[in-house]
């Protein structure tokens, strides 16, 4: 069961090898738009915070690139199998299809941290961005949580979609549009309207951002775990919340609506 | 011993009746065809039989096992080729068989496997450089790697040319010959004659006769056909009165359909021996299976434009 579900991740992690496209947008765009924001913004201090902006925008990038791969690419490869007729074709085996799905949320899950690991490899090595070891742990768990949530959440997009195309168009302009609501391209410093704000709390993609970059904040206190934090203190509870209340729902409508077979 | 049991299958899709109650058996090491046109019910009958559709009444059995629970046990005996191609194009050729080779138990040789359907050359090939017959072939592979009893192929050789067609013929043919057991759909009797040793005719959700081709042959009917070449416009005025009754005219042929072709034969050879005809295209036939299916199949349409 257990050696099953680690060939079928491996198998899953090869297809994602031999699609370049998915290459580029899971694991070069986020880093390129890293460097692309940084030269144009400078690498200044901001002011107040004590960091530069490949240090705040580093980890958001880091966080984006991971949901590029935990939700819009499971979306588009799991209905892309359905089209295909892989994914039926695979219930007339003895393959259990837990296992199946299992696999593909594992391999987009060790996708998204790589993708996360080559943007935060892109900030240490060309600006300098450091590391918090005392937050770190808060901050990994927190996108660990965050990549479960979007592969629940990027299951649902493939059981809503009839076609890989539809998926496809729906995991994008979903998440490019959450992802500049949500401040993880550029932060316009208290020039956001309120209620884009208000708004960009009630979807998961702004606590993950923050729950993951405010680990790299230096004037930040405590080590993360905490419920609820102030303006100065780092607290990964309440994000962690919200998100697993999304991926308690992406799961619920997955499981509910999924089919196997082309429509 | 049948290892695949239908009885009174039914199957609505809303207000369209896809299967009508049909029953069949197929026995152990058996080749059994469904053959009918498009629409006629093959793949929902084949469907229900791999547990991918729920049936609406009657009983179904596949090595004894109900497919609509779908239990692994079933999926562990059954191998199956979709009417649609299911593969990853990103994939080798290898890779899709070894992949596939870790589901089962008692998995066969991959490379034992892609001799046997002629792909071994190509084993580093992608999937998706692959031509259509040689992913049929592949599909094929797919079907035996778990050395299952039963083996499910709706329509194996569909949009194929004629020699990648017989490619797979001769495949299928050593499969049966390997003592599996196996229920194939197909729209080509000619594909069915050199397969199966039994099959049904499928027409709108119903069997419309089953059977080994010859018994078929007797069944379906008409009787064998007295044929003469004589030339001109109509029967000439002088021909028997006795054989008129029976006697058919088109294009210069003569067309005489008879249980028993002896006597039939011997006055129209006396007749034509005296006035001179040529005898040379003479001949006395059954109607091939083919034109009977084809007269079958066309009748019941006729009947339904009405």
């Amino acid at each position: 069961m257990l050696t099953l579900l680690f060939f079928e991740t491996v198998h899953q992690l090869k297809l994602f090898a031999r699609r370049p496209a998915a290459i580029f947008f899971v694991m070069v765009m986020p880093a390129l738009l890293l460097v692309i924001f940084t030269e144009i913004f400078g690498n200044e201090e901001i002011a107040g915070q004590g960091i530069t902006t490949a240090q705040l925008h580093t980890p958001t990038l880091a966080v984006f690139g991971a949901v590029m791969a935990a939700y819009t690419y499971l979306a588009i490869a799991t209905a892309t199998a359905r089209d295909l007729g892989v994914l039926k074709r695979l219930r007339a085996t003895p393959l259990p299809p837990l296992t199946d799905i299992a696999a593909r949320i594992a391999a987009a899950g060790l996708i998204a941290i790589a993708a996360a690991a080559v943007v935060m490899a892109c900030g240490m090595l060309l600006y300098s961005v450091l590391l918090q070891p005392e937050k770190l742990p808060a901050a990994i768990l927190s996108l660990i949580v965050g990549i479960l949530c979007f592969a629940a959440l990027g299951m649902a997009v493939a059981a809503l979609c009839r076609t890989a195309e539809a998926a496809q168009a729906l995991a994008n302009a979903t998440i490019l549009a959450v992802a500049f609501i949500s401040d993880v391209f550029v932060r316009p410093q208290g020039r956001i309207p309120p209620w884009i704000d208000r708004m960009a709390d009630v979807f998961p993609l702004k606590h993950l951002s923050l729950a993951f970059s405010d680990g790299f904040k230096p004037l930040l206190n405590g080590n993360g775990f905490a419920f609820a934090g102030d303006e100065a203190t780092y607290a990964v509870g309440q994000p962690l919340l919200v998100m697993v209340l999304w991926g308690l729902g992406g799961a619920v409508v997955a499981y509910a609506l999924f089919r196997w077979g082309r429509q | 011993m049948s290892l695949i049991v239908v009885r009174n299958l039914r199957k609505s899709y809303g207000a369209l009746v896809a299967l009508d109650g049909i029953s069949f058996d197929v026995e152990r090491g058996e080749t059994f065809a469904l053959i009918g046109p498009d629409g006629a019910g093959k793949t929902t009958t084949l469907e229900i039989l791999e547990g991918y559709r729920k049936r609406d009444a009657g009983d179904v059995l596949v090595g004894g096992l109900d497919p609509g629970l779908r239990s692994p046990r079933l999926y562990r005996g059954i191998g199956i080729v979709l009417q649609e191609t299911a593969l990853e194009p990103e994939l080798t050729v290898k890779e899709t068989v070894r992949g596939f080779s870790r589901y089962y138990p008692q998995a066969l040789s991959v490379d034992r496997v892609l001799d046997f359907v002629a792909l071994r050359r190509l084993e580093r090939q992608r999937v998706a450089a692959l031509s259509v017959g040689q992913k049929r072939r592949l599909e094929i592979a797919l079907a035996v790697i778990g050395d299952p009893e039963v083996l499910l192929l709706d329509e194996p050789t569909a949009g194929l040319d004629p020699e990648a067609r017989r490619n797979l013929w001769r495949v299928i043919a050593a499969l049966n010959g390997e003592g599996k057991t196996i229920l194939l759909s197909s729209s080509d009797m000619a594909e069915v004659e050199a397969l199966a040793g039994r099959l049904a005719i499928l027409l709108d959700g119903r069997i419309l006769a089953s059977g080994r081709p010859h018994e078929l042959q007797r069944a379906l009917g008409p009787e064998p056909t007295v044929e003469l070449h004589l030339g001109g416009e109509a029967l000439p005025r002088l021909f028997p009165q006795t054989l008129r009754a029976i006697a058919r005219f088109e294009r210069g042929w003569v067309r005489l359909e008879c249980r028993d072709p002896g006597p039939v034969a011997y006055e129209l050879l006396l007749w034509a021996v005296r006035n001179q005809y040529d005898l040379s295209s003479l001949t006395i036939a059954r109607p091939s299976l083919e034109a009977l299916y084809l007269k079958a199949t066309r009748r019941d349409e006729q009947e339904a434009a009405c």
